[in-house]
């Protein structure tokens, strides 16, 4: 994978990044009703008493969210086990219960893992299920809480289930950073717990960032970075406020622990809460709701039906390619792009494996490739190992493959790509030499310009008597064969 | 007229339920003027439920078994359509567009929904003299309180306005209204009945549960309401086994243990009036005349329920009233902000008791107090568990009074919080853990005001507690109880 150009912090400065992400899950109801679990809806449709708070209304845990939840845990490799549902208690229009039903000191999951493709592992705190709120909008003034004049609040979204997946302040480049939420939209997709759309707001991203100088250990006086509406987005906001961090440092000042709002047309951001002064926000077991224990076979249903994880998949292929001929960004495109698979079995038919890795990666960039199976894929590779294609053809006949799923074979045939053995292809070349012997004599004891530029006539000469066929690199070790003899 | 009997009267056809609701009907409005225990007659929706049972009949149908008898509800539970307050002001012009369960439930026995009774104002006190609509007076001397929280349930019930109500208990504000109006009242074990539409105040500690003049009429009307719900998570899966069935079984060779500590023993709490301590003694003496083995229990920790109680309930009271926030529904002052409109229209729609529990409740779960209150508090309930437990090994049920004294003047304990929370003493253990309990009226004070006995048993001992509550009952009805 690529990512952008990584901006330079000032030399001797080193980031500190933790990542709190909230994934809505994608189940047909909510967390504590019936009511649809549904992005889009005219405001205030899917709403009930439960989900409006309405006096005497009792929560009743769903299900399905608590299993997803679990999913998740285990795909990030956390422990999962019993745990509770918890108050927090604040006051927010857009809350009807004015508390949020979450979890606290039991969550399901803790102590996960990411490997991201370059082998750096981002440590998950902690991944507890909790509920959504509604959405305000506010109207009039600058559109902020504070000056507007007054405020629509839609409970659509009151109550959607959320995993709030919070990591470690562990990552240490907005590279890895970025890496860290791509690999968690995989996971979810993979798992198809979201739809995972940071656009829509199904997943949402808060970053807490804070600067030290290059070495040191401590955790200096953090900013909590809202309102990032993509990847890029978060890049752009993590950037700004580490550098605006280390001007203050450098100026003798230090930043003040607070929320800041990120501005993504303005590409800066600007102070919010202020958390000195920060909520207490008195959590204490949800007395409506039971424990939520899982038996020993579910936790074990659930790892029996998990995907191999990323970092297992590029683990896997990474063993089967020698190391020194792929670069772990390969291994990584073709994981991100499902060909592991793919490139897995057709090694295991036999084919040469830096070459089936590299077809792929060049030659197979395409969002369907499921008609290819891995002993087709593997007869191509053999064809061009032995030079029976021309890179060329291979591309081609791969082509075609994609669309239609045939036999190389067949296909190549088709195509009028017939096999050239090396003993024919000889007898051109030798017949060739024989009738340019100028051109020859040029080749064999001409300086590196004549060597190169004959080089070039012969080939030439050689593909148009073959209509394209010969493999190039044969026809080169045939010439250089033949003035070496 | 017994519940049991008006509903075998209205099933059997020999009177109609038009007819029996009539004559609540004049009952209330000749003397509710005076006791209140009414915020709402609910007469309209009372007839067409009335109706409903005669045409049953008429066609055949058994209505169930509550046909025809007039229930009056506690107004914190909600009723599809009709004002439901909490006796608050917060709530004003709200009309909850569901039904609890247990009026869904009452509906399909039969019953016959008469009105909304008064409380302590979101069911916070223990004499419904923090209604926001002004207080409910005792039908045996109007002078005195009827108790509370569910002072209008416990008071309707005396004045035959209803022959079972609905109350919901979460300290003892069945129990204690029931002793001092001279009622039967329970509250079952937590989980018995669905909390689905009852208006919370403390979650883990609130249980409906019924009143009734009888002991029999009291189970008739639990096993009407009770059983499992989807809707309450913390509702009991299990089916509830038949109270009605035992109920005549006695207590030939029952374990009885007089809980020392709360029975006017040493070391236990102080307050309970000596007529209370002779009613206990003597009720405790009938049971052993009537075959059972008599013992004295010691459960230390119940002397510290009250303080664990008056620092969890609060606390999740704080939580379960923030909703109450202008935004929505209710009451709304208001203010140039969202915030400050939060805090006027709360100033303005909460009483005084509300508020204080709120402040109470904010403070036990702050940062830096957590540990020292709520969390000890929930130590202490841990404790007292434990002990009951243990309890329960030795003997099949507890004695205790209902509450320390009969029913007290108006303005007699208002002034001091702490005098009115005491109320509660020996009611609130068994809220603490979970366990079910039942006052039964038994004998009258120097002053000619009733007296219950309380009797207390393990989780789903509704069958026993009940039962030995049936003796007393029969008991006092033969003079046994002076
Ligand atoms: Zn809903």
């Amino acid at each position: 994978m690529t990512w952008l150009i990584e901006p330079t912090l000032p030399e001797g400065w080193e980031l500190v990044v933790g990542l709190e992400v909230h994934v809505e899950l994608a189940t047909a109801t909510k967390l504590f009703c019936g009511c649809a679990n549904q992005f889009g809806s005219e405001p205030n449709t899917n709403i009930c008493p439960v989900c409006l708070g309405l006096p005497g209304s009792l929560p009743v845990i769903n299900g399905t969210a608590v299993k997803y939840a679990m999913q998740l845990g285990r795909a990030l490799q956390c422990e999962v086990g019993p745990s509770v549902m918890a108050r927090k208690n604040y006051f927010y229009p857009d809350m009807p219960k004015d508390y949020q039903t979450t979890q606290y000191d039991q969550p399901t999951s803790f102590d996960g893992e990411l490997m991201l493709a370059d082998g750096f592992r981002v440590g998950v705190e902690r991944a507890h299920i909790e509920e959504d709120t509604g959405k305000s909008t506010h109207v009039g003034g600058g559109g902020r809480i504070n000056d507007a004049v007054h405020s629509l609040v839609d409970y659509n979204r009151a109550g959607v289930p959320l995993v709030e997946i919070v990591s470690h302040p562990c990552l240490d480049t907005i590279e890895h950073a970025k890496a860290y939420v791509s690999g968690l939209r995989d996971i979810l997709l993979a798992i198809a717990v979201s739809d995972a759309r940071m656009e829509e707001g199904s997943m949402r991203v808060d970053a807490n960032v804070s600067v030290r100088p290059m070495g040191s250990e401590e955790l200096r006086t953090r900013c909590e970075l809202k309102n990032i509406n993509s990847i890029r987005s978060m890049g752009r906001a993590i950037e700004y406020e580490a550098l605006r961090q280390i001007d203050l440092y450098s100026n003798g000042e230090s930043p003040r622990q607070e929320t800041r709002h990120w501005d993504e047309a303005a590409g800066r951001s600007t102070p919010g809460r202020s958390k000195e002064d920060a909520d207490d926000y008195r959590y204490f077991q949800e007395p409506d709701l039971v424990r939520l224990v899982p038996s020993a076979a579910e936790i074990a249903t659930i790892d029996d039906a998990m995907p191999a994880r990323p970092s297992a998949r590029r683990t896997a292929l990474r063993q089967l390619v020698p190391a020194a001929s792929v670069s772990v960004d390969v291994i990584a495109t073709l994981v991100d792009r499902g060909q592991d698979e793919l490139a897995i079995a057709a090694i295991g038919e036999g084919a040469d494996p830096e070459k089936v890795v590299t077809r792929l990666q060049h030659d197979l960039a395409v969002d369907d490739f499921s008609k290819i199976t891995a002993g087709a894929l593997a007869d191509l590779i053999r064809m061009e190992t032995t030079g029976e294609l021309t890179a060329t053809q291979v591309k081609q006949v791969l082509s075609e493959m994609v669309d239609t799923g045939g036999e190389p074979g067949p296909i190549a045939e088709s195509r009028g790509f017939e096999a050239m053995p090396t003993d024919d292809l000889a007898g051109i070349v030798d017949q060739l030499i024989a009738e340019h012997p100028d051109e020859w004599t040029r080749f064999v004891g001409g300086d590196d310009g004549d060597r190169k530029k004959m080089q070039g006539f012969f080939t030439g000469e050689i593909m148009r008597s073959t209509r394209g066929q010969a493999d190039g690199r044969a026809v080169a070790e045939l010439l250089a064969q033949r003035s070496a003899g | 007229m017994t519940a049991i009997e008006l509903s075998a009267a209205v099933r059997a056809g020999e009177r109609s339920a038009v007819d029996v609701l009539d004559e609540h009907l004049a009952r209330i409005e000749e003397r509710d003027g005076e006791i209140h225990a009414f915020n709402l007659v609910t007469a309209d929706l009372a007839r067409s439920q009335a109706e409903a049972v005669d045409s049953a009949v008429a066609e055949g149908r058994d209505p169930g078994p509550l046909a025809g008898v007039p229930v009056a509800v506690k107004d914190n539970t909600c009723t599809r359509g009709i004002p439901t307050t909490c006796s608050s002001r917060i709530l004003d012009g709200w009309l909850p567009p569901y039904n609890a369960t247990v009026v869904d439930r009452l509906a399909a026995a039969g019953a016959v929904t008469i009105g909304k009774t008064n409380l302590d104002e979101f069911a916070m006190g223990s004499s419904t003299e923090n209604s926001a609509f002004g207080p409910t007076r005792n039908p045996h001397d109007t002078s005195k309180v009827p108790g509370g929280s569910s002072g209008g349930s416990a008071a309707a019930v005396a004045a035959a306005f209803a022959p079972l109500a609905i109350g919901s208990d979460t300290g003892g504000s069945i129990r204690q209204p029931a002793a001092l109006c001279g009622v039967v009242g329970a509250k079952p074990t937590y989980g018995a009945v669905s909390r689905y539409g009852l208006i919370a105040f403390a979650s883990s500690l609130d249980q409906i549960g019924p009143f009734a003049t009888t002991v029999a009429d009291a189970a008739v009307l639990l096993e009407s309401i009770g059983g499992h719900d989807p809707r309450d998570s913390t509702s009991i899966e299990a089916p509830a086994p038949s109270i009605l069935d035992a109920l005549d079984r006695g207590v030939d060779g029952l374990r009885v243990g007089v809980l020392t500590e709360l029975a006017g023993g040493p070391g236990g709490v102080e307050g309970i009036s000596p007529d209370v301590i002779a009613r206990t003694t003597q009720a405790v003496a009938a049971l052993e005349a009537a075959g059972a083995e008599v013992s004295e229990v010691s459960v230390p920790s119940a002397t510290l329920g009250l303080s664990a109680y008056y620092l969890i309930a609060p606390a999740e009271a704080s939580s379960n009233l923030s909703r109450y926030d202008g935004v929505r529904y209710g009451l709304r002052v208001d203010a140039p902000t969202t915030g400050e409109m939060n805090t006027a229209s709360r100033s303005a729609g909460f009483g005084d008791e509300v508020k204080r529990r709120i402040m109470l409740g904010t403070y036990a779960l702050s940062a830096g107090y957590y540990d020292a209150f709520y969390g000890k508090a929930l130590k202490v309930r841990t404790l007292i568990l434990r002990d009951f437990a243990a309890a329960y090994e030795k003997v099949d049920v507890l004695v205790t009074p209902t509450s320390p004294t009969t029913a007290f003047g108006f303005g007699d304990k208002t002034a001091d919080p702490m005098a009115m929370y005491v109320n509660d003493v020996c009611t609130i253990p068994s809220n603490l853990s979970g366990h079910p309990a039942i006052s039964v009226p038994f004998g009258v004070g120097d002053d000619g005001l009733p007296i219950g006995v309380q009797i207390l048993g393990p989780a789903q001992s509704e069958p026993t507690i009940f039962s030995v509550a049936a003796v007393l009952e029969d008991v006092a009805s033969k003079g046994g109880a002076r």
